[in-house]
């Protein structure tokens, strides 16, 4: 643990991500918490949508993987945290990936980048061959 | 499983209401099916109601952008309508302003749209 968060792992449920209903599901998952959250409409909306463009980018760019969401706690603040997880491919050059347009398949672009400013918490790990591991949280203002 | 979004018409308008959080399978067979129900039926006008979207991703996004492209190259003007305040913020922080596509608030304000009324400038006066 890094002191920052209060709320242990273990309780964050996880979704395999293996399918385009798959992807439905984390979205309804993430819209489920946002709402325990209480966050604002505009931020479930900008959660929810962050979610989704990763979960999708999980499914076609990283060949399935799971994600790990839960209810989380940082000086008295609450947020959502999701983080979405795969072995796939990896991603070679973290920074051209997160530049609005570019794009390894055939979508604008905007996943990786469009998530990151939706987001209050972006992290994104990933190494060629090993998988990438993408986590964002949105904090009740 | 794939649910297909029915497409209605009234006159020569068709009309689609995506009424359910579609998976991204589903949003393809709409571009489809609407482009084909475009060229049976001859109609000169889509609207697309997204009142009950509670998100618009990119993968949304870009189809409903192609879509507006498809029906115009099929003589068919497209215009989306309900859109979510929040979902319009939203779409504009990820980056997709959806600069092609026409928008109105209301059904009633998008048929009136295309039939050539322009409730816009109606509005002003």
């Amino acid at each position: 643990m890094n002191g920052q968060s209060v709320t242990a792992e273990e309780e964050f449920s996880t979704l395999p991500i293996t399918t385009n209903d798959d992807v439905v599901r984390a979205r309804q998952l993430v819209r489920a918490l946002a709402q325990q959250a209480k966050l604002s409409l505009v931020d479930q909306t900008k959660l929810i949508t962050a979610a989704s463009e990763l979960a999708r980018n999980t499914l076609v760019h990283g060949g399935g993987g799971v994600m790990r969401s839960g209810l989380v706690e940082r000086g008295g603040r609450r947020g959502v945290t999701a983080r979405f997880e795969d072995s796939g491919p990896g991603i070679p050059d973290l920074d051209l990936a997160l530049t609005d347009g570019w794009t390894s398949g055939n979508g604008m672009g905007l996943g990786l980048s469009g998530a990151r400013r939706l987001t209050d918490d972006f992290t994104l790990a990933s190494k060629p061959g090993a998988g990438t591991t993408v986590s964002i949280t949105k904090w009740v203002r | 499983m794939t649910e297909r979004i029915p497409v209605l018409k009234i006159g020569d308008v068709l009309l689609v209401s995506i009424q359910t959080d579609l998976e991204d399978q589903s949003v393809m067979n709409l571009q489809e099916d609407l482009a084909a129900r475009i060229v049976e039926t001859g109609a000169h006008g889509v609207v697309i109601d997204i009142t009950a979207l509670e998100i618009v991703d990119s993968f949304v996004g870009r189809m409903l952008a192609t879509t507006a492209a498809i029906s115009r190259m099929l003589d068919a003007e497209t215009v989306l309508v309900g859109m979510r305040p929040a979902v319009a913020i939203t779409l504009v922080e990820l980056g997709l302003s959806l600069g092609g596509v026409r928008t109105a608030l209301s059904l009633e304000k998008g048929l009136a749209l295309l039939a050539g009324a322009d409730p816009v400038r109606a509005d002003r006066a």
